[in-house]
């Protein structure tokens, strides 16, 4: 085993001992990625090694993701770097500036190396929408790593990287973490910064990490989060040292239970590993109790009003006049915006841009947006009345485990459904973590979602901690691929 | 416009690019005439991934606009998309106000001869401008510089029954701006747009008749002549008994016609929806306490005082209230000289003229108020007739010098002693014989010349009275 499956905070103390330098982890990671990229697909570009090897050397002491080898999504924006969002239309854009988070991550130290593949502009839960192709699960090369942040999820899962950065508007970070056996949070809305993060829907998006523990979650939540000038939705609160949360004892913790959460339409083995791990959090001292979000049903509906509205107005700028692709094929103004649009943009997100146009349009508004904005307040209401009750609230992550390429591709509706039980905390604008939970009979992993109250991400960061201390699915490794 | 079977009901949309240093979601300069594409930024380019942030200096500056237009200002603050696919958008939505304007039922009067009238404003919303297309042949090159300065709308009720009104009310509105100073409020330039709404409907209808929209008028003047053709042009269809069809219209100023630009049918869904990366927010009623102490006099309560205090005609008030820098121009000149009336006689009479034949600002010229002061001192303690004063005033506009620095330098001082006169009295006396014997006969316009003769061969510089009493006592 190399040092490319070790996570961050072993890193640092082998290099803080001297045993290891950030070169011999990127030496390990690139020589990992050039066995393994051929089966997953997990990046879209990675960076000169030599020239990263010789950044390397000026790292490895200091801050808490010194030296620390990072992969982001392919929708974040690092100066001068290729930001695709996985489409043709942005093939050729390189930002003059780097994210918000990605500078973070820098100051931080981290070594920011490569790009990862994703769904089309985040429009997906299966990473099959990317016109570079999918990319596949390292538990099951036929199967999808979940999406949209696919290849971070794999990346990571796959030891192709320590930390990955992914982004969140119905579960892109938990659901494909759930898929690959990591750990996946979407933070609070407003806890991290959205410059330079390429909108798919700007209420509901949100950075976060991708790590194979939830001690590297802590860490590099704390690295990425603050309230930031460049963006009005960014909150101004301390960012709290979340390592400082990680306890064994879950002792005066109240966990709720959302019936909502356990229907028909669960996989068995889901709903089973998630079942034992509530009895080992009553172990751990969390007391447990059930509640109900009742509008939880309306979410998916909800969803599908709003963020296709807002992802109709975001993508009006790709047109060919800028930047990104142009299609020659036309001999005015208004044929080179269809014609650029249609050339450049794949199946999924023409469908997201005419559902957004559609429900926005004239005489349409109230009936769909006003409404699902009004159905939006009532799930928001839902969570506050549950975290009067509880601190912290336990469901399955997703309905099934990882299903195969190609599965849902030609069903949209089933594929909407793959986020019916993460949409709800975008909506809500709540934190919610995925940790692994368990393993089906065959061998995929299950993940759980820990939800909490806005800005008590050290509340899940804890109860996560104290569950992957007392269980042990998170060391379990993905099968060897690489033959 | 004679006797119409038709009442006529105008409204006027008025866009007013703010003079903020910075651009209303950006930090890049609100500077004009500099390169193209050099004062932009990723935010104003609309770049993927950057996101706008509010600019306080034009929400002050809108909340100025609104209180000065007297409106109700909303105290939430919230912005809307307004989704549109044009090559000078960059993101092709352009943020604006939607539900929830700045400002709204505001008002401003404006004096017609039959009286004042009341033209009620319906909204003021803040929003961001596009950029500007050039057209070259076959190709458009896009200059983003305007875009993302800060623009504010000013929607009118459809209250002016006729372009005259509208006119006036576009005069009036600019006067507010303009003291306002939150504009250069040119329309020439740009800075200052407006978009009229006009309809026709019988008299003694009760609902308003189908609106057409009429854009690309660059004068007030051109406002109104567009007005004025729509009129005849909606009248002569309504007698004709065809319907007037809703559509917008676009003014040609050199053939003085509108041609149809699009229909209804073919006009925009903005789709709007609130602009997510703007988080809705409230101002502090204090912050508006704050902005309504910063107004400044406003035209009409300085008309008035103007009046009161000085003693000026309400014609003369009007005129030198209208703008802020003549007035305040006026009111330095008379806290010198305490001489209203003459100050205004200079500033609307030679001032203006020489303004108008230079097509100049008065800031524009050098001249200033302490020596317009003492000049008008010259003038009323005999130093300087007023015809020299005349040939005076347009030497100090253009070099700035005071009055006088240029009697000495000239020797333009009045000859106001009767030894120095004396003699060439008794040589035009001589010279004049005919005029003697006429002026003795009766003939009391002799005199007249007589005097016109001694001014001639001083130069202009004789005082003209003494001159008088001295060619009276010599032939009585």
């Amino acid at each position: 085993m190399g040092l490319n499956a070790l996570t961050a905070h072993e890193l640092k103390r082998l290099f803080n001992d001297g045993r290891a330098e950030p070169r011999d982890v990127l030496r390990d990671i690139y020589g990992r990625i050039e066995k393994a990229e051929g089966r997953l697909g997990s990046f879209t570009y990675k960076r000169d090694p030599d020239k990263i090897f010789s950044e390397a050397s000026d790292y490895g002491r200091g801050s808490m993701l010194s030296g620390i080898p990072c992969a982001i999504k392919d929708n974040i924006c690092r100066k001068g770097e290729p930001a695709t969002c996985a489409s043709k239309i942005l093939d050729t854009f390189k930002p003059p500036y780097s994210a918000t988070c990605v500078k973070k991550l820098e100051d931080a130290g981290a070594l920011i190396f490569g790009r990862l593949n994703m769904d089309e502009f985040a429009f997906g839960s299966s990473c099959e929408t990317s016109c570079y192709g999918p990319t596949r699960n390292p538990w099951d090369t036929t199967r999808s790593p979940g999406g949209s942040s696919g290849g971070s999820a794999a990346s990571v899962a796959a030891d192709e990287t320590i930390i990955a950065l992914g982004s969140d508007t119905g579960g892109s970070i938990r659901q494909p973490a759930a898929f690959t056996g990591v750990v996946g949070m979407k933070p609070t809305y407003g806890r991290v910064s959205r410059f330079g993060l390429i909108a798919f829907a700007s209420s509901l998006d949100q950075i976060g990490p991708i790590t194979k523990d939830v001690r590297d979650c802590a860490l590099t939540l704390k690295a990425i989060s603050g309230h930031d000038e460049m963006d009005s939705t960014s909150v101004d609160k301390p960012v709290p040292d979340y390592t400082q949360y990680l306890e064994k004892d879950l002792s005066g913790l109240r966990a709720g239970i959302p019936k909502e959460y356990f229907v028909s339409g669960v996989d068995r083995e889901v709903e089973k590993a998630v079942r034992s791990s509530i009895e080992i959090f009553k172990e751990l001292g969390a007391e447990i109790s059930e509640v109900s979000l009742p509008h939880t049903r309306y979410a998916v509906s909800t969803y599908y009003i709003i963020a296709p509205a807002e992802a109709s107005s975001n993508l009006a700028r790709f047109d060919g006049v800028q930047y990104g692709f142009r299609s020659e094929d036309c001999d005015n103004l208004q044929q080179m915006y269809v014609s650029t649009r249609s050339k450049g943009f794949g199946e999924e997100a023409k469908r997201r841009i005419m559902l957004g146009t559609y429900v926005l349009s004239s005489g349409y508004y109230d009936a769909y947006y006003l409404r699902a904005s009004k159905v939006r307040t009532k799930i928001r209401n839902d969570f506050k009345d549950a975290f009067e009750k509880c601190d912290f609230l336990i469901t399955p992550t997703s309905p099934t485990t990882a299903f195969r390429l190609g599965e849902k591709s030609g069903d949209p509706l089933s594929m909407y459904l793959a986020d019916i039980f993460t949409i709800p905390a975008n909506l809500a604008g709540i934190p919610a973590i995925s940790i692994p939970c368990g393993f089906s009979e065959a061998g995929l992993p299950i993940g759980m979602q820990l939800m909490s109250d806005a800005f008590r991400e050290d509340i899940i960061l804890k109860a996560a901690y104290a569950f992957e201390q007392a269980t042990d699915f998170h060391k379990r490794r993905c099968p060897d691929i690489t033959n | 416009m004679n006797k119409m079977p038709y009442r006529i009901d105008i409204g006027l949309e008025v866009h007013l690019q703010l003079r903020t240093e910075t651009k209303v979601f950006c930090s890049c300069p609100v500077k004009f005439g500099a390169l193209p594409n050099t004062q932009t930024c990723p935010v104003c380019l609309g770049f993927p991934g950057s996101l706008p942030v509010l600019n306080e200096k034009a929400l002050e500056y809108a909340v100025k606009v609104a209180l000065a237009l007297n409106c109700t200002i909303e105290n939430k603050i919230k912005f809307d998309r307004k989704n549109y696919y044009y090559a000078d958008l960059p993101k092709n939505f352009q943020i604006s106000q939607f539900d929830m304007p700045i400002g709204r039922e505001g008002r401003i009067d404006i004096v017609m001869p039959e009286g004042r009238k009341k033209i009620r404003i319906k909204r003021v919303h803040l929003e961001e401008d596009a950029g500007k297309l050039i057209h070259k042949g076959a190709y458009s090159l896009i200059d983003y510089n305007r875009a993302g300065t800060p623009l504010l709308e000013i929607v009118s009720e459809p209250d002016m029954a006729s372009p005259q009104e509208a006119y006036e009310y576009l005069l009036i509105l600019k006067s507010i701006l303009a003291y306002l100073d939150v504009s250069d409020c040119n329309m020439e330039e740009g800075s200052l747009r407006c978009d009229a709404n006009i309809s026709l409907r019988p008299e003694g209808c009760d609902s308003l008749g189908t609106k057409n929209e009429i854009k690309n008028m660059n004068t007030f003047k051109g406002v109104k002549s567009a007005l004025e053709y729509e009129v005849t042009r909606q009248s002569v269809a309504l007698k004709e008994g065809s319907k007037i069809v809703q559509m917008t219209r676009l003014w040609d100023a050199d053939k003085r016609i509108t041609t149809a630009m699009r229909s209804k049918e073919e006009s925009h869904d903005y789709r709007y929806f609130p602009e997510p990366d703007l988080v809705p927010f409230t101002i502090a009623g204090t912050f508006v306490e704050r902005v309504r102490e910063s107004l400044p006099e406003l035209p009409e309560i300085r008309r008035m005082r103007f009046i009161k205090d000085f003693g000026l005609s309400t014609y003369e008030a009007e005129l030198l209230s209208r703008e802020r820098r003549t007035a305040d121009f006026f009111e330095e000149t008379q806290g010198l000289c305490r001489s209203p009336k003459a100050v205004a006689n200079w500033i609307m009479g030679d001032i203006s003229r020489i303004l108008n034949e230079r097509h100049m600002e008065l800031s524009e010229t050098k001249l200033a108020a302490v020596n317009l002061s003492d000049m008008i001192k010259l003038i009323e303690n005999g130093t300087i007739s007023s015809k020299i004063a005349k040939s005076l005033i347009e030497e100090m506009m253009e070099s700035g010098e005071a009055p006088g620095e240029i009697i000495s330098k000239k020797g333009l001082t009045q000859i106001s002693d009767e030894s120095a006169l004396e003699g060439i009295i008794d040589r035009v006396i001589k010279e004049n014989q005919k005029s003697v014997t006429d002026y003795k006969n009766g003939k009391k316009n002799a005199l007249g010349y007589m005097v016109g003769q001694v001014m001639k061969a001083t130069a202009g510089k004789a005082n003209p009275k003494l001159v008088n009493e001295l060619l009276h006592s010599k032939l009585s």
